[in-house]
């Protein structure tokens, strides 16, 4: 399967253009450091992603081979790859030429003056009291006295802390802070930069504040100060486990009991993934998938994720093959597969996964012995004519084997509720549900918070009122706002759920690759004002498609956006 | 009581099956004691007491009148636009003004000593969550903390079980009063060095949890001093500090360092939370504050998996911002605490049993080990399983706080009445009294073992003295099987 191949190559190179990236980053600022031949706390504070000092005092030795060593990162793994297809002038040539285009790429990227995210979403602007420390005169001190090399160094941090300042770097993050920097509102910003790079639903949020207002009356805060359960009230998760079985529908029930709640998906999806894997293990997962799932899978538990590549030609639908194929070629490499993350319905894309499909990926996961998560929080946001089937549903036909299946919810988008920090872990493996009850004391819901939404939730008209009404308000914007990209001659694919659709640009996009594809974003970002967010941040294998979130907008306001994304669009079409 | 994990056929991660969480020892397993069978005055006088929770109850009527009389801030009935916001508000950065509100709280309980910047307050949902996030930050797996002996603990669980970071005891003994010393923090760290550890940073709670005691000004230095050193961090956890029964008598590091003119102050990081010194822990509200950038940074960054709801930001954001409320609530909660220790360290006294000095807390640290049958870990756990059986009180055994010597208990008294509290000091006299007897016994009953004797044959060996005897014989001869 030769497409396959030239795919698996790509992503290697992106992965290795991320961790060539880093290097060259580390290169560049040690570089820095060195010239500048003073001891650079000032400007490590203002040079931002990367500024340990690597001069320790006990272990200055070991200390000194790390960071020597950051310079021969960049051309080690690229010598990896090339052993492995032979070739003394490859192993040569293309690190030379990798070299190069990444200090083109870098500096690129680096030049748009108007990118302060660093500034803007991070306050903590070295105090005073930081800024006069460096100034100090270290000689007259008398910790420094004690010291045999008389200048001292900074405290380690662990290696986590490297590993993130990557990730706040990709164009999602990018595109999160250019917004909150400069947002656009119709009255008082219509020049802003509209936000569609954020799954949240603002279609709703009148109806929930008017149940507040007119059902919540009763104190929500008698008697809850104390310690309460860390995995949840029992209130809540009897009121959670009927919100689910009304989700999902048909003769699907859940069961409190197997209930672990948590403050957020993200949370519940890290507890997964600590509970299941080991550092090094991996999870398969469906590319394209959600930008955060490389933080909240990847970072604290250092499990890594193995994406399973999904295609235009197939609706971006998941197949088994391909999986199988995913899996074996892990196994190859020596990589211990723990299991499957499922979203469904899906993010980015917005499709669903169809029954039978669900039951092919039981029978995968037994016939390898690995677990599934189901990320299902998007199960009530639907809007298509097809039908969301829950991997419950599937479980519920089985009488056995049903603990390696654990299901992800929370209320941050189908009730629109992202601020309550309300998730849910569904799990059939007690061992599972032991740990996660264990691990929810780091990631708990506040009392007042499971005490007002335990109050919404167990108004079952209300719920049911609201999830008609948010159905058809999504359906509407969605065909409102597919209807205008098709007039710009931007399709989409068919979508039934979620808070986005999961447009085509490739057309657009020149030359056809992630360059491209990460051009004609840097233009709808900073010509056109439009925050989307490109394919590439979702792990996605062809170029030049985008999720674009229809939830954050009025109807008013998709005339203005259509016509900003228009603009963009007559300059790429025309020729230059 | 150990929860058992059976080997599943779809296997799970070391750390799922791993024990370095902790909960198995006495410390948890009482609780279970009394989540089955706990105390009610009317109900269930017989049950349980719990003595094993610090958990602080003695000024809920403040804030619940405080709640009363301020209802516009406990939902959103009258503030509609407030709602929109916070339903959507998801930055991990947090509320602006719930940060200003609780940097001021926290100058507020060290007596305007020391500044904090909001900038600077990285929020989570609790104090674990604060000090797991901090660990995961300045340590890899397999690196050491060094935590002075007795510790919290929970702090197995908060800081070793998911970073994989070892804890190094740093052994504090009873003769000095469990002072931290230069050189009881240098041997700690020849240790695990000698284990081929890397050693990240000390970590130190202040008022110390169990001791019930602040730390001195002069041990401060001496800590700060050495951690400059070795170059590693240190980490305060101070969520006791407006819980310190006069305020005069607590140092925050925060001093300090404001002292030294924040001098190496990047190497230092507070953890701080409302569970205690405000009483609300089912709120869940953390904070790191830390004087380190990047570590502020991180923190925040990693606080996605811990963000508290938007709706308790906002309703603590009021509460906290007002002043009025708080300086009362922060003055008449100490005079409460110091009263229920007053009355706690008496009635222990009045049974014969000695406590450290402390100052601070929701708790004292009550030495037993005058009374132990042998003076090591099996001997202390006999005493606090009797307790535990004969007279339904759940404390804490210092061997869960890792404590080097045998005896040490850590008794908590807030999280009551003080008419259960003085249940619990009668039922502790109680035991002291039979313990006491039965020590005398205890002799007795192993000669009726060896010699076989009857109960008869040895009342009539030491003559009729007591009826008290006979029964204390019975009890004790029945224990031991």
């Amino acid at each position: 399967m030769p497409e396959e191949m030239a795919g698996n190559i790509a992503q290697q190179k992106a992965s290795l253009l991320s961790q060539a990236t880093q290097s060259l980053r580390d290169f560049r600022y040690s570089q820095h450091h060195h010239t500048a031949g003073t001891f650079p706390v000032a400007q490590m504070t203002q040079t931002g992603p990367r500024r340990i000092q690597n001069s320790g005092m006990e272990d200055e030795s070991r200390e000194q081979s790390q960071s020597s060593s950051t310079g021969m990162r960049l051309i080690v793994p690229l010598q990896g790859i090339v052993q492995g297809r032979g070739g003394l002038i490859l192993g040569s040539v293309i690190p030379c030429a990798m070299f190069y285009f990444l200090q083109f790429y870098l500096k690129r990227r680096r030049s748009p003056p108007n990118l302060p995210h660093e500034q803007t979403s991070n306050p903590p602007s070295p105090s005073h009291s930081s800024s006069n420390l460096t100034e100090l005169s270290r000689s007259a001190s008398r910790s420094s006295l004690l010291l045999s090399r008389g200048s001292i160094g900074r405290p380690h941090v662990s290696s986590r802390v490297h590993s993130i300042a990557k990730s706040n770097d990709s164009p999602y993050n990018i595109g999160l802070d250019k917004v909150s920097a400069d947002p656009y509102d119709r009255l008082n910003n219509p020049n802003g930069v509209i936000q569609l790079g954020l799954a949240e639903n603002r279609l709703t949020l009148d109806l929930i504040e008017n149940w507040i207002t007119e059902k919540l009356n009763e104190s929500i805060l008698s008697g809850i100060a104390t310690y309460q359960p860390f995995d949840g009230m029992t209130e809540l998760k009897v009121a959670m486990a009927g919100l689910m079985s009304q989700v999902v529908g048909r003769t699907v029930t859940f069961d409190p009991s197997q209930i672990v709640l948590t403050s957020g998906a993200t949370p519940a999806i890290e507890i997964l993934c600590f509970a299941l894997a080991d550092p090094g293990n991996a999870f398969l997962i469906p590319a394209p998938y959600y930008p955060g799932f490389d933080r909240d899978m990847k970072w604290r538990t250092g499990v890594e994720l193995i994406p399973v590549h999904c295609r235009s030609s197939d609706n971006f639908t998941l197949s088994i093959p391909v999986l199988d194929q995913a899996f074996n070629q892990a196994r190859k490499r020596g990589q211990k597969i723990k299991g499957i993350l499922l979203s469904n319905p899906s993010n980015p894309v917005g499709n669903l996964m169809t029954r039978e499909t669900l039951f092919s990926l039981l029978d995968f996961a037994r016939e390898k012995n690995i677990h599934i998560i189901s990320d299902e929080l998007f199960a009530a946001s639907t809007f298509g004519d097809e039908e969301f089937v829950s991997m419950a549903e599937i479980i519920d036909s089985e009488d056995t084997d049903k603990d390696r299946v654990h299901i992800v919810y929370g209320l941050s988008k189908d009730l629109s509720l992202p601020g309550f920090r309300v998730g849910v872990i569904y799990s059939y493996n007690e061992n599972v549900l032991t740990v996660s009850r264990k691990m929810t004391r780091f990631s708990p819901v506040s009392a007042p918070t499971q005490r007002l939404v335990t109050s919404m939730l167990s108004d079952t008209t209300f719920i049911k009122n609201y999830t008609e009404i948010n159905r058809e308000r999504l359906r509407n914007m969605y065909d409102l706002f597919v209807d205008g990209l098709k007039d710009l001659g931007i399709r989409c694919t068919k979508s039934s759920g979620g808070l986005y659709c999961w447009c085509d640009m490739s057309g657009l996009i020149r030359p056809y690759n992630e360059k491209g594809e990460l051009d004609l974003w840097d233009k709808l970002l900073n010509v056109a004002n439009i925050n989307i967010t490109p394919g590439s941040s979702c792990h996605c294998i062809e170029p030049g498609w985008f999720r674009c979130c229809f939830t954050t907008l009025d109807e008013t306001d998709i005339p203005v956006v259509i016509e900003r994304i228009r603009l963009v669009v007559e300059t790429c079409k025309s020729p230059s | 009581m150990a929860i058992e994990i059976v080997q599943p056929s779809v296997g799970l991660s070391k750390i799922a099956v791993s024990e370095t969480h902790g909960e198995n020892s006495p410390y948890f397993a009482g609780w279970k004691a009394y989540d089955e069978n706990p105390y009610h005055e009317k109900h269930n006088p017989s049950g349980v007491i719990q003595m094993g929770l610090a958990e602080n109850q003695v000024s809920f009527d403040l804030l619940e009148e405080y709640l009363e009389s301020n209802q516009e801030a406990t939902s959103w009935g009258k503030n509609v636009s407030g709602f929109r916001e916070n339903a959507l508000f998801q930055d991990y950065h947090g509320l602006l003004a719930f940060r200003k509100a609780m940097a001021s709280f926290m100058e507020q309980v060290r007596g305007g000593k020391a500044k904090f910047n909001p900038e600077r307050i990285v929020l989570t949902a609790g104090a674990t969550a604060a000090n797991e996030l901090l660990t995961f930050i300045l340590a890899n797996p397999g690196d050491a903390l060094l935590v002075p002996t007795p510790y919290y603990p929970g702090f197995d669980r908060d800081l070793r079980w998911r970073t994989g970071v070892q804890i190094v005891p740093i052994h504090c003994e009873s003769s000095n009063n469990f002072q931290i010393t230069p050189e009881a923090l240098e041997s700690a760290y020849d240790h695990a060095r000698s284990m081929n550890m890397k050693v990240r940073g000390v970590l130190i709670t202040n008022p110390s949890n169990p001791l019930g005691a602040t730390i001195q000004r002069k041990v401060l230095e001496q800590i700060l001093d050495f951690v400059t050193r070795k170059n590693i961090h240190l980490v305060s956890d101070e969520i006791y500090s407006g819980s310190v029964f006069h305020s005069d008598e607590f140092v925050s590091i925060a001093e300090i360092l404001e002292s030294r003119n924040y001098k190496d102050s990047e190497r230092c990081h507070i953890v701080y939370s409302l569970s205690k010194d405000l009483g609300l822990p089912g709120f869940r509200v953390g904070t790191v504050y830390s004087y380190n950038d990047q570590v502020v940074t991180t923190a925040r960054r990693m606080s996605s998996f811990t963000l508290i709801s938007s709706q308790t930001q906002f309703l603590l954001a009021s509460m906290l911002s007002n002043k009025e409320f708080t300086e009362k609530y922060i003055k008449i909660n100490r005079e409460r605490l110091r009263k229920r220790y007053e009355m706690i360290v008496d009635g222990l006294k009045k049974a014969g049993i000695e406590c450290l000095k402390g100052n601070a807390g929701l708790f004292c640290w009550m030495n037993l080990s005058p009374y132990l049958n042998e003076a090591t870990r099996e001997g202390e756990l006999e005493i606090w399983k009797k307790m535990m059986e004969e007279v339904k009180l759940n404390i804490s055994p210092g061997s869960s706080c890792r404590c080097s010597g045998a005896g040490w208990f850590r008794v908590c008294f807030a999280n009551m009445s003080e008419e259960t509290l003085e249940v619990a000091l009668r039922r502790l006299h109680e035991f002291m009294d039979r313990r006491r007897n039965g020590q005398k016994t205890h002799d007795l009953s192993a000669l009726a073992q060896v010699q076989s004797f009857s109960l008869g044959d040895i009342c009539r060996l030491f003559g009729e003295r007591s009826k008290d005897l006979k029964s204390d014989l019975i009890s004790s001869l029945s224990d031991s099987r």
